[in-house]
């Protein structure tokens, strides 16, 4: 099954990086950003058809690796 | 875990005693924001209440400081109108947390300390520990703080000049990160964290304060690890280290152009200590206006914008008349700033939100009346047990004991973490990382300035005193070795659970140590750092001292010595006294088990003598190096490594080759010169093979086994 | 000769670069990235450092900075124009160099000496240099790894090693006409002995004698 991984930094943790690009984006006129947050997304390729155990595994996945619980949240999507 | 019934001030990690001294300060209960200002201002990392009454003994005063313990860094004067600014702190606790934030902002801290004083950071090194590297957890904890310090200290445009690295179990549960810095200035530009006279105006400069480090202070620096410690992981602060470096130019053009009348980093405490602090150091009060704070998230509290540890802020205190001008500043570096309040006549901290008055303190009572605790102090009974096991080693094969030495990740060569830092930048770094300590030049004076850090845990553990005075003793020994004289210390000490009674005296043992060892050589400790409860589920940390020697070389020699300028045909001398017997604390201790017996002390007449001859060699000999993890022969090998020379050791026995005795370094010279009082000739430099007695190994082999040590290990 | 040394925001090689320059008969001048006149130099360098925090990637962001108009219109004019590190990461991103850099091919910063050969001495900086020459020069990067899919960058100065994946183990690389290049080891730091080495000068004299040749009669 496909399994989309979208990781964002937590809300109350800040994004240095993302800061950066908007000002930046500011800088070349787009004064209508607001907030840029440099998320990352990992799409996975697992073995099996019971999309409730792919989810499971998954999110042990980013639980043990994929995430940096200490400072990201993340979310599983099942593309099927 | 905190529950409906437990006090906001006992969750902000206070005693009662503690509230009571606020309640009887202020007359009455204190608000919520007081009360927050109150727990981080007089936590143990902010108020150093457990060990301040026993940091008064180090010896700090000598003619050519300028600014000793107390302020952001101890200033020294170096001559020809320089000023050098030293500092060192400790991200142990933050580190364990979130291994590579924790160290990448313990840098960016340690730099606002030194620019803070009106200095441009030149250069940062680092001590860090932790459990041996068999275990995934302490790989996952060294790549990460490695990580942060690489990601941090690169992209700020600061040289990162090495360190120094030791595993252990006891660091298992409790990493060490003490990171160092080094600035200069111009004596005109000296700055002092005051906020002037009355009439002043604050401007927070730099990075938007968020909920990031809300308690960091008290409740991760100051109090134990637990099994709670995962619901502490929201307080991890993030670092910037592009707003940094924004930061000091910003800074250090205010200072240029003489636009502040004092200025303060924001690091533990946040505001809470950036207003009370200056304010009180004035003997005067302020007014602040949280509402123009720049914040980076919506909703914020008081008490949460007061005890923000967000990172890269700054709060400078500016005449009325430069404003304008300090806000231009700030706007061409592309950094944010806000007007956020204005020094008052009297001595009141007058802090309001949403338009509501939040506290009215006075602003000397946050940090002058922190509580003082004189805490039970103990000698452990273990100590004698201890000292009654020493390790006996008898003959050992002598080239099998090497190997199995450079092997080892605290005694190889540490090139796989300080190739990821930057140690060239500003073009000053003449004795790099792997060599026992590092010289900058002072560009246009003809001199040097040199810097060692020491520490050994397992020492301080069999002997907290003699322990920290032989570090001292080190770090002023490999300091002498690049030609400079001692000049100042300062002093990170990384103890365990200060409520336990042998922790204590153990902190007054290490005290002492530093502070005899200091006055033998005639050195002030600068500054310094306390960090107490490093222990996990119950289990101190050995007593961690770590020692930072800065040395002046006038001149600096015109080649100063280094590991690769061996050449076949030179002789080798090794300067100092004959070794004992006695292997306590020594690598080769632990390459076979368990800590005992009592270290060699430190013999300061030996000492200073030894250095003498260090520094008079530094102009003379292409190679000197100390002898010290895991003594003689690792010593030796070193130098062939670097130089790619084997060498012949006429030498023999498991003290002469592999103890770690104080005060004894090797000489690479070329024959036929003045031998000094204290040396004996031990060997000739020639071959591709090192050869000690009858046995020998190749200089690649050699080499293999160094240079392997740490990535090896990694690769477990 | 009056050579502009370009400052980002996150810049920090720039002080090293003009002094360098400086010791070399060149006159340095530091100029900020929002400079959109450079009417009276000869030339330019892009220093190394962290332009923007490297933020999206290196030099995304400083090579739309106002000063890399005039940067672009000195290089159409045959002026010379060096990137060190992070600069070769900036002309990359500008379009004004084939090719792109990314991580290191084991993912670590990488800060060392390294052994690099002169390839080709047709280009500003090389000019001083003799073909085939070896040189001792610290490199400094994390995104030290130049691809180039097209294969149409022309490599003046070449890895002895591969440190870090390069392709044609590229150190240094120039556009067609020679007066654009980019290195990634740092020729600014290996101008002392007392420092390791003074093997960086032969390129930073090259450069000054480029300078020299483009100061208008």
């Amino acid at each position: 099954m496909k399994v989309r991984v979208t990781i964002d930094r937590r809300s109350e943790i800040a994004d240095p990086e993302g800061h950066t690009v908007m000002r930046a984006l500011h800088d070349l006129g787009f004064e209508d950003v607001q907030e840029v947050r440099m998320n990352r997304v990992i799409d996975l390729e697992i073995a099996g058809d019971d999309p409730g155990e792919v989810r499971r595994r998954v999110v042990e996945m980013c639980e043990k690796l994929l995430a940096n619980p200490v400072l990201e949240d993340f979310e599983v999507e099942i593309l099927g | 875990m905190t529950t409906m019934e437990t006090p906001v001030y006992a969750q902000l990690g206070m005693t009662e005693e503690e509230y009571r001294s606020v309640i009887s300060i202020l007359g009455r209960e204190p608000r919520p924001a007081e009360l927050a200002m109150y727990s981080v201002m007089w936590s143990e990392h902010c108020s150093y209440k457990s060990s301040r009454a026993h940091l008064r003994r180090f010896p700090t005063e000598a003619p050519w400081v300028v600014v000793g313990p107390g302020e952001n860094a101890g200033v020294v004067d170096i001559g020809d109108g320089w000023l050098a600014a030293i500092r060192i702190e400790s991200h142990n606790h933050p580190s364990f947390v979130e291994p590579y934030q924790g160290a990448a902002t313990g840098v960016g801290g340690i730099l606002r300390d030194v620019f803070t004083m009106g200095a441009r950071p030149v250069a940062l090194w680092n001590q860090i520990r932790f459990g041996p590297l068999d275990q995934p957890r302490n790989r996952y904890l060294f790549n990460g703080v490695v990580g942060g310090i690489a990601g941090y200290g690169n992209a700020v445009g600061v040289p990162t000049l090495g360190g120094e690295i030791e595993f252990d179990d006891c660091y298992s549960g409790n990493p060490l990160v003490n990171v160092m810095c080094l600035g200069i200035l111009r004596k005109e530009q000296l700055v002092l964290g005051t906020a002037g006279e009355p009439g002043n105006v604050a401007v927070l400069l730099g990075a938007a304060t968020g909920r990031d480090g809300i308690g960091g202070a008290s409740v991760l620096a100051s109090a134990s690890f637990d099994e709670e410690a995962a619901t502490k992981r929201p307080s991890v602060q993030v670092g910037d280290p592009f707003e940094e470096k924004k930061l000091i130019e910003a800074c250090l053009e205010l200072y240029e152009r003489d636009l502040v009348a004092g200025i303060q980093d924001l690091g533990a405490a946040g505001l809470s200590c950036a207003t009370s602090e200056p304010a009180g150091r004035a003997g005067l009060g302020m007014d602040v206006d949280l509402d123009r704070v720049h914040l980076r998230e919506t909703g914020m509290t008081a008490p949460e914008i007061l005890m923000s540890e967000s990172q890269e802020r700054m709060l400078a205190f500016v005449r009325p008349d430069n404003v304008d001008e300090v806000l231009e500043v700030a706007e061409r570096w592309e950094i944010d700033a806000s007007v956020i309040g204005t020094v008052r006549a009297d001595d009141r901290l007058v802090v309001s939100h949403d338009g509501e008055l939040v506290a009215d303190v006075p602003a000397a009572s946050l940090a002058d009346d922190a509580p003082l605790y004189h805490r039970p102090v103990e000698r452990p009974g273990w100590l004698d047990d201890l000292w009654s096991r020493p390790f006996q080693p008898g003959e050992v094969p002598v080239i099998d004991t090497l190997l199995d030495l450079l092997r080892q990740p605290g005694v190889g060569s540490a090139a796989w973490a300080y190739e990821q830092y930057d140690h060239m930048l500003f073009l000053g770094t003449v004795v790099g990382p792997g060599h026992d300590g590092s010289l900058l030049r002072v560009a246009g004076t003809g001199k040097g300035l040199a810097v060692s850090t020491d520490g050994n845990g397992r020492l301080c553990l069999l002997d907290p005193r003699r322990g920290s005075a032989r570090l001292v003793w080190e770090a002023a020994l490999n300091v002498a070795v690049t030609g400079a004289r001692p000049l100042a210390t300062v002093d990170n000490l990384n103890l365990g659970n200060p409520e336990k009674p042998e922790v204590m005296w153990q902190l007054v043992e290490v005290v002492e140590g530093i502070s005899g060892a200091c006055e033998a050589l005639g050195i002030p400790v600068v500054g310094g750092n306390v960090s107490l409860y490093n222990e996990t589920d119950g289990a101190d940390i050995n007593p961690t001292p770590v020692v930072g020697v800065l040395g002046l070389a006038d001149p600096m020699p015109a080649l100063p010595p280094r590991l690769d300028r061996a050449e076949p045909g030179m002789e080798i001398w090794l300067i100092g006294p004959e070794p004992t017997d006695n292997f306590a604390g020594s690598h080769l201790e632990r390459l076979h088990g368990p800590a005992g017996g009592r270290p060699t002390a430190a013999d300061p007449e030996v000492g200073l003598a030894v250095i003498d001859e260090a520094v008079r060699l530094a102009h003379v000999a292409p190679v000197l190096h100390d002898v010290s993890d895991g003594g003689l022969a690792v010593t030796i090998a070193e130098i062939c490594i670097a130089s790619g020379v084997g060498a012949t050791i006429e030498l023999e026995g498991t003290a002469e080759l592999f103890g770690e005795d104080p005060h004894r370094f090797v000489a690479v010279v070329t024959p036929g010169w003045d031998p000094p009082a204290l040396g004996r000739r031990i060997g000739v430099m020639g071959g591709d093979s090192l050869r000690i007695g009858d046995e020998s190994v190749s200089v690649a082999a050699l080499a293999e086994a160094w240079r392997g040590a740490i990535p090896e290990a990694m690769r477990s | 000769m009056r050579v502009a040394v370009a400052v980002f925001p996150g810049s920090n090689c720039e002080h090293d670069v003009v002094r360098a320059l400086g010791t070399l008969g060149a006159e340095p001048e530091l100029v900020w990235h929002r400079e959109t006149d450079l009417e009276g130099f000869d030339g330019v360098v892009l220093p190394g450092g962290f332009a923007h925090g490297d933020a999206l990637r290196t030099g995304a962001i400083a090579a739309l900075s106002p000063i890399m108009e005039p940067v672009r219109r000195m290089a159409e004019s045959g002026k010379p124009v060096l990137g060190i590190c992070n600069g070769f990461q900036i002309l990359c991103e500008a379009g004004m160099l084939p090719g792109a850099l990314i991580a290191n091919r084991d993912l670590a910063f990488i800060c060392r000496f390294v052994e690099v050969e002169v390839v080709d001495t047709g280009t500003v900086l090389t000019a001083a240099a003799e073909p085939g020459q070896m040189l001792r020069i610290p490199l400094n990067s994390y995104e030290g790894n130049w691809v180039d899919p097209a294969r149409t960058g022309r490599v003046v100065v070449r890895y002895a090693d591969d440190p870090n994946g390069s392709q044609d183990r590229a150190a240094a690389v120039a556009n067609e006409a020679g007066n654009v290049v980019g290195i990634m080891p740092h020729p600014e730091r290996a101008s002392d002995p007392l420092l390791g080495s003074d093997d960086g000068l032969v390129l930073l004299e090259g450069f000054v004698r480029s300078l020299r040749a483009s100061v208008p009669a």
